[in-house]
């Protein structure tokens, strides 16, 4: 085991199932030493969090649509075990009827509510994540390159994902003083719960897959290794930054 | 893998995952009504059987499926 991350506490918010990224992400920091600490959405959430990590893993609720519950979610992470060391954010959300039917049709409520749970709460979390973390402690947050393409089906969440983006170089001024760093990792696409969302996305997958360097889509483990370096000092010169981890498939 | 080994391991996710027991698992359980699967719950153990039998489960196909029976038949025509 690598001792990179040795001594550092990381929260990990968003692992769903051993599909998730954010469970590669964990799974990657454990590998290289860190403490990690699972946020969890409610109590549905958490008995399929308690599920893929196991019983003994540091846990806490944590719903990021509330900014009460994010900050309390922080102080009882404060509590429990002192200052963090980095959070990584792999939270999103938009309701069925607003990603099937075009971003043409998109109505005000869930254009608020995509915007809300994908962009707003790495704000609220990097707030309240601020106030409890360590000098030199790093924020990174999951996006697509839906952001900056329109990507076919994608709709409203490559909006939101675009705020995210926008959010991180600002956020990494915000907290650049503090010497706290915050990144964003624009993942392949993978089959994951977030990704059934999307219709048609075993053609999304498919094409993805395709348009890879070498015909395979990234892996879990390559995107947590990455999530790693981001959490670690050998990153110290990089913030505001997305990193693209998908295989080269954004070079088409 | 014959239809009856199939079945067991269907049966032993659904049992995990659904928390019922493996012996009141049949063929002719219906995952919504029976199991008051929500889409999360369906989503995951349709991700769970593609990891247990190494295959694919393309979307339109697993929309299809209802009850054991047809899981336990979708992936014996599929594997």
């Amino acid at each position: 085991m690598s001792t990179l991350m040795q001594g550092k506490k990381i929260v990990v918010m968003g692992v769903a199932n051993s599909r998730s990224i954010a469970w590669g992400c964990a799974r990657a920091l454990e590998e290289n030493g860190a403490e990690v600490i699972y946020t969890y959405q409610n109590d549905r959430m958490k008995k399929s969090l308690t599920r893929t990590v196991g019983e003994d893993k540091s846990m806490v609720a944590c719903d990021v649509a509330d900014d009460d519950n994010v900050t309390k979610a922080f102080e009882e992470i404060h509590e429990k075990h002192g200052n963090i060391d980095g959070v990584i954010h792999a939270v999103a959300f938009a309701d069925k009827e607003t990603l099937e039917g075009g971003v043409l049709n998109t109505k005000r409520d869930g254009y608020r509510m995509a915007q809300d749970i994908s962009s707003y709460s790495l704000i609220a979390v990097s707030r309240a994540a601020s106030r409890i973390m360590n000098e030199g402690g790093s924020i990174a947050t999951l996006t697509y390159f839906g952001s900056t393409r329109a990507i076919p089906n994608y709709n409203m969440m490559g909006i939101a994902k675009a705020a995210l983006e926008s959010s991180v170089r600002y956020l990494a001024r915000d907290l650049g003083p503090q010497k706290i760093r915050v990144n964003s990792i624009s993942a392949g696409a993978m089959k994951t719960l977030a990704v059934t969302g999307i219709k048609e996305h075993s053609k999304l997958l498919q094409l993805s897959r395709d348009l890879t360097v070498d015909g395979n889509e990234v892996t879990l483990e390559e995107i947590g290794n990455v999530a790693t370096f981001l959490m670690s000092p050998l990153s110290t010169g990089v913030t505001g930054d997305i990193i693209y981890v998908d295989k080269g498939v954004h070079l088409s | 893998m014959n239809k009856e080994e199939i079945f067991d391991k269907i049966a032993d996710l659904i049992a995990d995952r659904f928390e019922v027991n493996k012996d009141k698992i049949g063929p002719e359980l219906n995952f919504k009504t029976d199991l008051d699967a929500d889409s999360i719950d369906f989503v995951e153990f349709v991700l769970e059987m593609e990891d247990t039998f190494s295959s694919e489960i393309p979307d339109e196909e697993a929309e299809k499926l209802t009850t054991v029976q047809q899981a336990v038949d979708y992936v014996y025509n599929n594997l």
